[in-house]
């Protein structure tokens, strides 16, 4: 227990200096896009990986948030500062509405449904053009030049998220989320109201992503409705960047975050200006190519899968055999917490 | 009344092409269970087969429903035999992840033909493209009326299939009970490819259909995975006569919505209507006719 806490400080300690270190704005942007990516993996996860209700729509809630902050700035004159506050709760109230529709349906019927839910919104968003300027977008100005204060915000909000994740789980309701995934008629049977829990799930995972999606119309102070209702650079990446990581583990999406923002990267830059041009207008391509790859040979994630990834980089006949008996474990006994 | 009519008629007509592509779905969900999501692209894929054969060889796009079919055929076959296939054995904790790898497929379809083709729009026009007849004050589109006839041969050829072949009735059995089919000496794996590639090549007709209409682009594959998904839903899963009618009911509320809402909004009439089927009537169609 010890030891684990002197890890954490240690890391806190990183990620406090970073900024101080490293003074080349590109790589602080990518640490920040990094700590973005954490807090919505991880909000993806508490809703799918724990609770077992796998959402393919996570960008109705990053795209609210978002807008929920551009429409405060654009049409009403505010700060869009006030969005970092109203973007989360608003996200929640398009939570509950979505969980209203889509928790009548359960396992991929669900997922079928926020795929809709999600469509429908970025249709909205691109029809509704009183209020969101349709395909134009809402371009805003930067309060800040300097990336430094928004390096720590997002730092806040990802240590903040993780914090409440990890704290959820120990948690009673923890609990209950993790029932309601493995057996959800049993679980209603032993007296867990399955509505309330999946809505409350709903709720802090929507909560997070909204806050993250005000965060970055501030941040990148211009939002269009395929940018943030995006399928598969919102909801899909946040899959993605749980899955790389760690489906159900506390970790495992901060990991993933920081190994999908990497990758991306690496590709867009063309592996740093190395390869030739057509390398980086190929990112997309790489994208999809990741999710195929991902999903055959790391299904569990970097966290999950650790033993098979070390048992390949380490040759050893004795981990070679704990790998092997852990990934026949299959999922009933894998440790459902952090 | 002539407007009303000339709305139904339209919707119809491309309600037709729309049950072709809801059928290959809905195949696909009937025996592996899953949503391919990637369906949309595979008959942009058929598109642009279709496209490169009329530009290199003038092959006419009705012709080259031979050279698209089996091309899909075969590349539906090796999607499922290598990408989702694997899948089955590995456990993970969300059961979905044949679902995404079809996304991933998606992307990685929609950017090869973003890649050799560039996102510029193309066309074929043919001579007959945008000929038209008239039948008591409603006009008929030739391509849109050829492809609706086709549609429906197809889709009695894939019915005889379904009922009348061994490789059909295996199918079918495997969609109504996977292990009892296993049991009688399916190879329940092999019919999931063939059953894969069926589905990719109805859609692949059906991009054959629509490209005398339509602009081609790589983009073009996402709105009619989403048609195809909610006609699927409409139907009831897995339900072939459903698909029928949840395509030709999508085709002719699209088109309502297009001429009394508004043409912006005709693709959210789709999904409103899926969201609809979800709450009030879970099971689609199939659960109202109980065929």
């Amino acid at each position: 227990m010890k030891r684990n806490q002197i890890i954490n400080a240690l890391l806190a300690l990183v990620f406090l200096l970073f900024p101080l270190a490293v003074t080349s704005d590109y790589y602080r942007h990518l640490a920040i896009l990094a700590l973005m990516w954490v807090v919505i993996g991880g909000s993806w996860n508490l809703l799918a990986g724990y609770t077992g209700q796998i959402s393919f729509g996570h960008a109705i809630f990053f795209g609210t948030g978002a807008y929920a902050a551009g429409i405060l700035a654009d049409k009403l004159g505010l700060s869009a500062w006030w969005g970092l506050a109203l973007g989360g709760p608003a996200a929640v109230l398009m939570g509950l509405i979505i969980g209203f529709i889509c928790f009548r349906l359960r396992g991929p019927y669900f997922a079928l449904a926020t795929i809709a839910a999600g469509e429908i919104c970025r249709l909205i968003a691109v029809n509704w053009e009183s209020m969101t300027n349709g395909m134009v977008g809402i371009l805003l100005i930067q309060s800040f030049r300097s990336k430094v204060p928004y390096y720590y915000l997002a730092l806040a909000l990802a240590g903040a998220s993780l914090l409440v994740f990890s704290r959820a789980m120990k948690s009673k309701w923890g609990f209950y989320f993790v029932s309601i995934r493995e057996d959800q008629d049993a679980a209603e049977s032993l007296g867990i109201n399955a509505s309330l829990y999946k809505n409350l799930s709903l709720a802090i995972s929507a909560f997070f992503t909204g806050t993250t999606g005000a965060f970055y119309m501030n941040y990148m102070a211009f939002i269009d409705p395929e940018v943030v209702f995006s399928l598969p650079y919102i909801s899909i990446m946040a899959i993605l960047v749980a899955i790389i990581g760690g489906v159900a583990t506390i970790w495992g999406p901060a990991v993933g975050a920081f190994i999908m923002v990497g990758i991306q990267e690496t590709f867009r830059s063309a592996i740093f200006g190395l390869a030739p041009k057509w390398v980086s207008q190929s990112h997309a391509l790489v994208f999809g190519l990741m999710v195929i790859f991902v999903i055959l040979y790391l299904a569990n994630g970097v966290v999950g899968d650790w033993p098979k990834i070390k048992r390949l980089l380490v040759r050893s006949p004795k981990t070679g055999d704990a790998a092997w008996l852990s990934l026949k474990r299959g999922k009933s006994e894998r440790p459902s917490e952090g | 009344m002539t407007v009303f009519l000339q709305t139904l008629v339209s919707g119809l007509l491309i309600g037709g092409i729309y049950a072709l592509i809801g059928m290959g779905m809905t195949l696909i969900m009937g025996v592996m269970g899953i949503i391919n999501l990637a369906h949309g692209q595979l008959m942009m894929v058929a598109m642009y087969i279709t496209y490169a054969a009329y530009t290199f060889f003038h092959l006419d796009p009705y012709l080259a429903l031979f050279v698209a079919m089996p091309g899909l055929f075969l590349l539906g076959c090796a999607i499922q035999k290598y990408l989702l296939n694997p899948l089955m054995d590995v456990e993970t904790i969300i059961p979905q992840n044949q679902v995404l790898m079809t996304v991933g497929i998606a992307i990685v379809l929609t950017e090869v033909a973003r890649f050799i083709f560039s996102s510029t729009y193309l066309s074929v026009r043919t001579g007959y493209s945008t000929k038209v007849f008239f039948l008591g004050g409603v006009s008929f589109n030739w391509p849109m009326t050829i492809a609706f006839l086709l549609a429906v041969a197809l889709t009695v050829a894939l019915f005889w299939f379904l009922l009348k072949t061994d490789l059909g009735r295996s199918i079918r059995a495997v969609a109504q009970d996977k292990e009892a089919a296993v049991l009688m000496g399916v190879n329940s794996r092999r019919i999931t490819i063939i059953t894969y590639g069926l589905g990719a090549g109805l859609v692949a007709a059906a991009g054959c259909l629509l490209i005398p209409i339509f602009y081609l682009f790589p983009d073009i594959g996402r709105p009619f995975t989403t048609k195809a998904f909610v006609i699927t839903i409409l139907g009831g899963m897995g339900s072939t006569v459903g698909a029928i009618f949840g395509g030709l009911t999508l085709g002719i509320a699209e088109s309502l919505g297009a001429t009394y809402i508004g043409m912006s909004y005709k693709e959210m009439v789709g999904l409103i209507i899926f969201l609809m089927v979800l709450i009030f009537l879970p099971g689609g169609l199939k659960r109202l006719t109980k065929v």
